[in-house]
């Protein structure tokens, strides 16, 4: 047998995104990854709601469901908890999952069913073409906003985090190369992984991360075991303050003239290297995590990516199965005459 | 001390009335269990307040448990009660204008004190300012005759008082002649890890009963022998259990797993709690975030090969209506069960009401038809739900199965069946394991006889693909939106729905000859499991001209099943000429539904509702059907239909002698 390659999980339908939309890049980004995860594509399933991403099933050679706005959680929880054979996704977008389907996806994750939800983020509502969606910044002035959104956006990541996800990472559709290792390690984990991805719509929010997709200094990568550094040079770096506070600093540099605990360029604190808050992307308490993604609560700045937090909880499907089991093991296989009969018959003669 | 002497009668209904801290239900449902263990046939109704603890003595507190019992088939739970136990003044309030006119109202005395006689809005007590002389009243010092029977008995006070409900069994368990050993041994059961309070509860339970004994208040006990029913074992079940069980049952004759997503909602959550406990079974029960999730989540299960169902009532029907379309677009079997209750909106959670019908029919967006089919009796629900799953599956469709609360909650002795002659469900599963059109799999390419479509579980190799809720191509299933397409797949979708018609029993005709057999045979009057062979009928093709022809047909739907009987018998009983017939389908109706109408005067449709099948038959058939419609929260009696179907042949009989043309 010939192994899989990234065209034998490409649908035969015609891919209708517009021109120039993110959502093609995250597709053969997605489909680049499968044959690396060695599940066969019969026991991949991808669920959608309705959206511009939600099309994605359509365009995968894998079983999906294309269903309705915001229910894919709820309906991809049906499958998953019962069939741990399969390889469940979701993929959904800023609109589906956080406004209409906001409440099955907190309660997903909560659960940890196994399930790979890819959030694709592009602060706006395509496929109703152009109201603000709940990331809008603040003042989004659309069709639906004429005079700019009052709502406070949703930071994703930390609504995840909130959430009790047990896998939160975020990546950007034009990043191959890390999109592509968040989603396998995404695909890899036990439970709920959710993952939001930067995309560009072109169409209705077009450069809506410019601040951080067109410029990687901007993109504070995190790696588990790293200190945490971006920026062109490596030259700034992410400290935890005394009060307990995430600050992002200048990292002190080997004969320059700044000196830890001095004010440098831009007023920034310069902090030495080892002092440098160091990721732990596996570690049990969430609040690190947490303040990481408050760092920037809209990407028009310096904006963490990565893996945030991977942690292990019990798998609701495969839990489901244990209890089912148990049962069987305390009980027997149900008997059906004696199931009917209870304890508490009479005979008629 | 002579014994006394002992009455027998032939039919009694009995109704328990207190706070809902009084134990009223656990009353009910005992006196009930030992009554069906004495062979009688019954039936319950339980009456809860909505509120779980409404102010102690006030009058939205109360909770009532009726139970009709007979030596003879019955088919209601009773409509006056001939005894009423009020165990205080608010029960006695909401309670005592039901009782007979010659009935019989025990009272527990000392709980008509100055402050419960406040809190039940009455200025004077009722026991002394004779309005209650019509009735028998017995008042008995149930509380203070209590406490003093438990006087050496290490239990709180409290408890004490408590155990006043079991005095209450005592003494109608005497009154009725019920044996005593299964309660005392339930008691012993039930508090087995504290044994004083069982001993106290046992002790209540003897003093009730010798205090009837003793009394003078009491000139004889009553007997009622065991009925004939037809052989069998049997034992007594509710609506919500027979339904769970139904679902079990399906699910093993299927071969496939069960799962159920739902959320809590009142009158449908004991089903949750039911299906909860079998995990040996394979049931997997999932308590969703919300309705929607419920049978979002059940859709799911339902793509991955599951026997897939969400259980709620009207207002959780309201919210999975997108889902429900959603499941009609993409063709696979998923049950919803309607537990209905009183509406709109919170309307009455507790209270009984059959006013879900066209929600079914038509609550969804677009032209979405399904099938439904309502449950007519409580061991009904058994069969119902059975032939709710075998439409599903063999029509890759999603089916509304609907149920009452009085359905849910009410009680009957229900003849077990033969797990092996449970119709064979798995033959319809037929998941598809190849391609169907040369080498490739069209999701969408129907059966021809069925019109079904292929089910294809993930994790069969060959057939990935995709389903989803904009329209499909026919046979291929791609995403579609040429016109002519979507005009001829919503004819496919409507003449899949419709071609049911030919595969479900033709409606059953009750002429007049209604005995014992008929009731236990209701399984094939409603097209469930055959069984004997049930009322004889001619599927309407009786001649108009034919003086032997009853001119009134009575149809109805769901649990006004027992009621309409009923009142049917009491009107054939004098010397009247009256059809019946009761659909089990009421999308899409039996083939030969027009027909049968068309072959009466007069058509009178009984409904918990202001005429939804009768607006549906009139729609159909063209048919001037009546109706008689009450939304009280309560299920009809069979008196007051008796009356509205003398007066239907009444007038009848008045427009023949006048030589008018009966309007049809
Ligand atoms: S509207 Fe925006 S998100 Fe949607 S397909 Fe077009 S570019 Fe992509």
């Amino acid at each position: 047998m010939t192994t899989a390659t990234r065209k034998d999980f490409a649908s035969d339908q015609e891919v209708r995104w517009c021109p120039g939309c993110g959502d093609y890049a995250i597709l053969a980004n997605v489909q680049g990854v499968m044959p690396d995860l060695g599940t066969p594509r019969e026991r991949i399933v991808f669920v959608s709601g309705i959206g511009c991403a939600a099309r994605f099933p359509y365009y995968m050679n894998t079983f999906g469901f294309h269903s309705i706005h915001g229910r894919a959680p709820a309906i991809a929880t049906g499958i998953s908890a019962t069939r741990s054979d399969l390889k469940v996704f979701v993929v959904t977008g800023d609109g589906d999952a956080l406004s209409i389907g906001g409440n099955h996806l907190i309660h997903a994750m909560r659960r940890n069913a196994n399930l790979t939800i890819i959030m694709f983020n592009n602060q706006i509502y395509g496929l109703t073409k152009g109201q603000y969606s709940p990331t809008s910044e603040l003042g989004k002035v659309t069709k639906s906003t004429p005079f700019g959104s009052l709502d406070h956006p949703f930071n994703p990541v930390s609504l995840a985090l909130g959430a009790e996800a047990t896998f939160v990472a975020r990546s950007l559709d034009n990043e191959r190369a890390h999109l592509a290792e968040m989603v396998e390690l995404a695909a890899r984990h036990q439970g709920t992984s959710f993952i939001e991805v930067y995309q560009n719509c072109n169409i209705f929010n077009d450069g809506a991360f410019d601040a951080i997709r067109g410029n990687q200094a901007n993109q504070i990568r995190l790696e588990h075991g790293q200190p945490i550094r971006f920026g062109a040079d490596h030259e700034k770096g992410v400290a935890l303050g005394r009060t307990g506070q995430l600050r992002i600093v200048d990292v002190a540099r080997a004969g320059s003239e700044a000196s830890a605990g001095q004010p440098g360029e831009d007023g920034r604190e310069v902090v030495a290297e080892e002092d440098l808050l160091v990721h732990d992307a596996y570690r049990d308490d969430p609040g690190l995590a947490f303040m990481l993604s408050r760092l920037a609560h809209t990407p028009h700045g310096p904006t963490p990516v990565g893996l945030f937090r991977q942690v292990s909880r019990p798998v609701y499907g495969e839990q489901m199965q244990a209890q089912l089991d148990d049962a069987v093991a305390r009980q027997g296989p149900g008997d059906l005459g004696a199931l009917l009969a209870g304890r508490d018959t009479w005979t008629v003669e | 001390m002579d014994t006394k002497s002992v009455q027998r009668v032939d039919t009694v209904t009995i109704r328990f009335a207190g706070d809902s801290g009084d134990g009223m239900q656990l009353t009910g449902n005992r006196f009930t269990s030992v009554t069906a263990r004495v062979g009688n046939d019954l039936a319950t109704l339980p009456d809860f307040p909505a509120e779980i603890r409404a102010p102690a003595g006030s009058l939205p507190g109360v909770s009532g448990f009726q139970l009709h019992f007979a030596d003879h088939d019955i088919l209601t739970p009773g409509d006056a009660p001939d005894v009423l136990v009020a165990m205080n003044p608010a029960a006695l309030k909401t309670n005592v204008a039901d009782l007979a006119t010659d009935g019989t109202l025990i009272v527990n005395s000392d709980a008509f004190t100055k402050g419960n006689l406040k809190k039940a809005a009455y200025d004077a007590n009722p026991l002394d300012d004779g309005s209650l002389d019509r009735l028998r009243l017995v008042q008995v010092p149930i509380t203070t005759l209590t406490v003093g029977a438990l006087e050496d008995h290490d239990v709180s006070s409290k408890d004490k008082q408590r155990a006043k409900n079991m005095f209450a069994l005592g003494l109608m368990s005497w009154m009725y002649s019920r044996p005593t050993q299964p309660t005392e041994e339930w008691l012993r059961d039930k508090f087995a890890r504290q044994s004083e309070i069982a001993d106290a509860n046992i002790a209540a339970f003897r003093a009730g009963w010798a205090f009837g004994e003793t009394t003078e208040l009491f000139a004889f006990s009553y007997e009622v022998h065991a009925a004939a029913l037809p052989p069998g074992r049997y034992r007594q079940i509710t609506g919500n259990q027979a339904l769970s069980y139904g679902l079990i049952a399906a699910a093993q004759r299927a071969g496939l797993p069960l799962f159920l997503g739902s959320y809590p909602i009142t009158p449908a959550s004991d089903i949750l709690h039911e299906l909860a406990r079998h995990k040996h079974f394979g049931v997997r029960t999932f308590q969703a975030e919300d309705e929607i999730a419920g049978v979002g989540a059940a859709l799911g299960a339902a793509f991955a090969g599951n026997l897939a169902v969400t259980t709620t009532s009207g207002p959780g029907v309201a919210l999975k209506g997108e889902t429900i379309g959603l499941a009609v677009s993409v063709e696979l079997p998923l049950l919803i069960v309607n537990i209905q209750r009183g509406g709109p909106s919170t309307g009455l959670p507790t209270k009984t009401e059959q006013s879900d019908l066209l929600q079914a029919m038509f609550g969804r967006n677009g032209e979405a038809p399904l099938p439904i089919v309502a449950a007519a009796a409580p061991g009904d629900c058994f069969d119902a739900a059975l032939e709710a799953a075998r439409l599903a599956i063999k029509y890759r469709t999603p089916v509304m199965l609907l149920s009452d609360g009085y359905l849910a909650n009410g009680a009957e002795p229900w003849r077990l069946p033969q797990v092996d002659q449970l119709p064979d469900l798995a033959a319809d599963v037929g998941f598809q394991t190849e391609p169907n059109h040369g080498d490739a799999f069209w999701p969408f390419q129907r059966d021809p006889d069925t019109l079904a479509r292929p089910w294809a579980v993930p994790g069969t190799a060959g057939l990935e693909h995709r389903i989803g809720g904009l329209e499909k191509a026919d046979g291929s299933g791609n995403i579609s939106y040429d016109p002519d397409n979507h005009h001829h797949m919503t004819e496919l979708r409507a003449a899949k729905i419709a071609g049911i018609a030919a595969d479900i029993p033709p409606l059953e005709l009750d002429l007049g000859w209604d005995g014992p057999q008929a009731r236990r045979g209701a399984g094939s009057e409603l097209g469930g499991r055959a069984e004997g062979t049930g009322p004889s009928g001619n599927g309407g093709m009786g001649h108009p001209d034919d003086p032997g022809q009853p001119r009134l047909l009575v149809l109805g739907w769901g649990s006004s099943y027992g009621p309409i009987r009923a009142a049917v018998r009491r009107a054939r009983q004098r010397g009247a000429r009256v059809a019946r017939a009761h659909l089990r389908h009421l999308n899409p109706f039996p083939a030969n539904t027009g027909e049968v109408l068309a072959g009466f005067d007069r058509v009178l449709v009984p409904e918990m509702n202001t005429g939804q099948l009768r607006l549906l038959l009139r729609a159909e058939y063209l048919v001037d059907a009546r109706g008689y419609n009450q939304v009280r929260g309560q299920p009809f009696t069979s008196q007051e239909l008796t009356e509205v179907i003398m007066a239907e042949l009444a007038e009848l009989a008045e427009l023949a002698e006048l030589g008018e043309e009966v309007p049809a």
